[in-house]
């Protein structure tokens, strides 16, 4: 069975739909990129497989052997203060609250998880740190440190590289690349058209039209062959 | 003048408001850092006044127990408004302000109509700035505060880094498979135990301060949310003694007191470390 599967989705907020008929299957260990323009949906598609918000109708169905709390998420925004004081590790170790379960306090296995990511997305040196001295590159690299404390077995990145400068844009991709190598399955969202071609094996594309095919079938539909899925127009109910 | 203080110190009333003093102050600055960080420092003023409102109704009802009213009440309007945050169809703040600004008035209305005392606007002033009421404690009183005061610390001890998660980034704690409901309801339900049990402290329009005060000092010196937390306990226990020992020195009002004294210390951390954007 496939990690994720989505039937006849249908999103948006307060009944007005945004995308509408969607359905796609993710199988573990693929590398799904979702494109699209802004303001088509991908932010919500994101948030709503998250189950931060629920679908106007349709189901998202997770394969039994994904416990909930398994999917680590970067979000596009965070609504992080500025001036939040908290430093590096404190950040990253809360990753590891679903892991908390009926526990009070983080185990000496969790702090060992939480420095282990620190050092898969080379921050151990920040440690200390304030998270709000950061430069941006770094803050995103502790928020994919943190979302790597929650992954089991998924990652939802939401543009991790925006506003990201080309070196750190060029580390990131290839930190999400080996995290894909080793097994886990990537669900990103990205502007990056060039980058979703090197990287995935899968492309979402979210907007006028709709289309989840492996990346040879995006690129042959890209040369105008034909769509998999034709928007439906009309309401959603 | 230690003397003085010694004297003092040997009247068990002083000893207890002192006790009262600094538990209540200790509650109220480890939430005020979770609450100055999600930016609902308003709340504290808000649910003062809807206590305060709950107070009037419980006097002019002449109820026995008047806590069995006001603090129901309290928590219920903490649980909307932080709800009603959430959802964001009348903005946070404005509903704040309504209820707060509704109840205030509703509450000074009842006392007016319904009089229990000859001396009205005393009564009304020392609901609303704490005047003496906390050295002149109950023994009840006293083991009531305190037991609630100790659950509340201890449930904070036990509930931190979930406190921390949902502070932070409620949303990703959610991803990450965390019950944020009902931290939030834990959080609301224990900030209206604390105003209602500070209002004997300062009174209910100064509660904010001794929410608000000590995490703000915090945030100037320390860096680390574990630092500000602990930080923010220790500048308000420190500020709670001197301004109750200086109110029974100089016979000020001990509200007021108390909350000049937060002033200060939040003058001098500004000073000594650096300054916060809030
Ligand atoms: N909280 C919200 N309430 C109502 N509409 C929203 C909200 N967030 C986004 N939208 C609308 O939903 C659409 C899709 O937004 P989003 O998912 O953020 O797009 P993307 O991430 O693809 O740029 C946009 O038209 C936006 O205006
Ligand atoms: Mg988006």
């Amino acid at each position: 069975m496939a990690l994720i599967t989505v039937e006849n989705l249908c999103l948006g907020y307060d009944g007005r739909a945004v995308v509408n008929g969607l359905s796609f299957q993710v199988e573990e260990g693929s590398y799904v990129c979702v494109v699209g323009e802004n303001g088509s949906g991908k932010t919500t598609l994101m948030r709503t497989l998250l189950g931060l918000q629920q679908p106007l109708s349709g189901t998202i169905t997770f394969d039994s052997s994904v416990a909930s709390g398994e999917i680590g998420y970067l979000p596009q925004q965070s609504f992080i203060q500025r001036e939040f004081p908290a430093t590096v590790r404190e950040i990253v170790l809360s990753g590891c609250i679903g892991k908390l379960g009926k526990r009070f306090f983080y185990s000496s296995r969790e702090k060992q998880t939480a420095e282990d990511c620190m050092r898969r997305a080379e921050i151990e040196h920040l440690a200390e740190r304030s998270y709000k001295e950061l430069s941006r590159g770094q803050q995103q690299r502790v928020l994919m440190a943190r979302a790597l404390c929650a992954a089991g077995r998924v990652l939802v990145l939401d543009e991790p590289t925006a506003g990201l400068d080309p070196v750190f844009t060029e580390e990131l991709y290839g930190l999400i690349e080996k995290l894909n190598k080793e097994g886990m399955t990537i669900i990103m969202v990205s502007h990056d058209l060039e980058a979703a071609m090197k990287y995935a094996t899968h492309i979402l594309h979210i907007g006028d039209t709709l289309f989840y095919g492996s990346r040879d079938e995006y690129l042959e539909r890209s040369e105008g062959r034909f769509l998999l899925v034709q928007k439906e127009s009309g309401a959603c109910l | 003048m230690l003397v003085k203080l010694g004297e003092y110190l040997q009247f068990p009333f002083v000893r207890y408001a002192l006790l009262v003093g600094v538990l209540i102050s200790l509650c109220s600055s480890l939430f005020g850092v979770t609450l100055v960080l999600k930016r609902f420092s308003f709340i504290g003023d808000g649910l003062s006044h809807v206590a305060f409102g709950a107070m009037a109704v419980a006097t002019v009802m002449k109820l026995a127990d008047q806590m069995l009213l006001i603090l129901p009440v309290t928590a219920l309007a903490a649980v909307f408004l932080l709800k009603r945050d959430q959802n964001g169809k009348i903005k946070g703040d404005a509903a704040t302000a309504m209820i707060s600004v509704g109840a205030l008035a509703f509450g000074y209305l009842l006392m007016n109509r319904f009089p229990t005392s000859a001396n009205i606007a005393g009564d009304v002033c020392s609901t609303l700035f704490g005047s003496t009421s906390i050295l002149t404690l109950s023994k009840f009183d006293v083991f009531l505060s305190t037991a609630l005061s100790v659950i509340v610390i201890v449930l904070f001890v036990l509930c931190y880094n979930r406190i921390f998660s949902v502070t932070f980034d409620t949303d990703f704690a959610r991803t990450a498979g965390m019950n944020a409901d009902r931290i939030n309801l834990m959080i609301a339900v224990i900030i209206a135990v604390i105003i209602v049990l500070a209002m004997n402290l300062v009174g209910s329009l100064l509660i904010s301060a001794l929410i608000i005060f000590p995490a703000l000092s915090a945030m100037c010196l320390s860096n680390s949310f574990f630092k500000v937390t602990v930080v923010s306990s220790c500048l308000a226990v420190i500020s709670t003694l001197c301004g109750i020992l200086a109110s029974i020195l100089w016979g000020t009002p001990v509200g007021s007191t108390i909350v000049a004294a937060e002033v200060i210390v939040f003058a001098v951390c500004r000073i000594a470390g650096g300054h916060v954007h809030i």
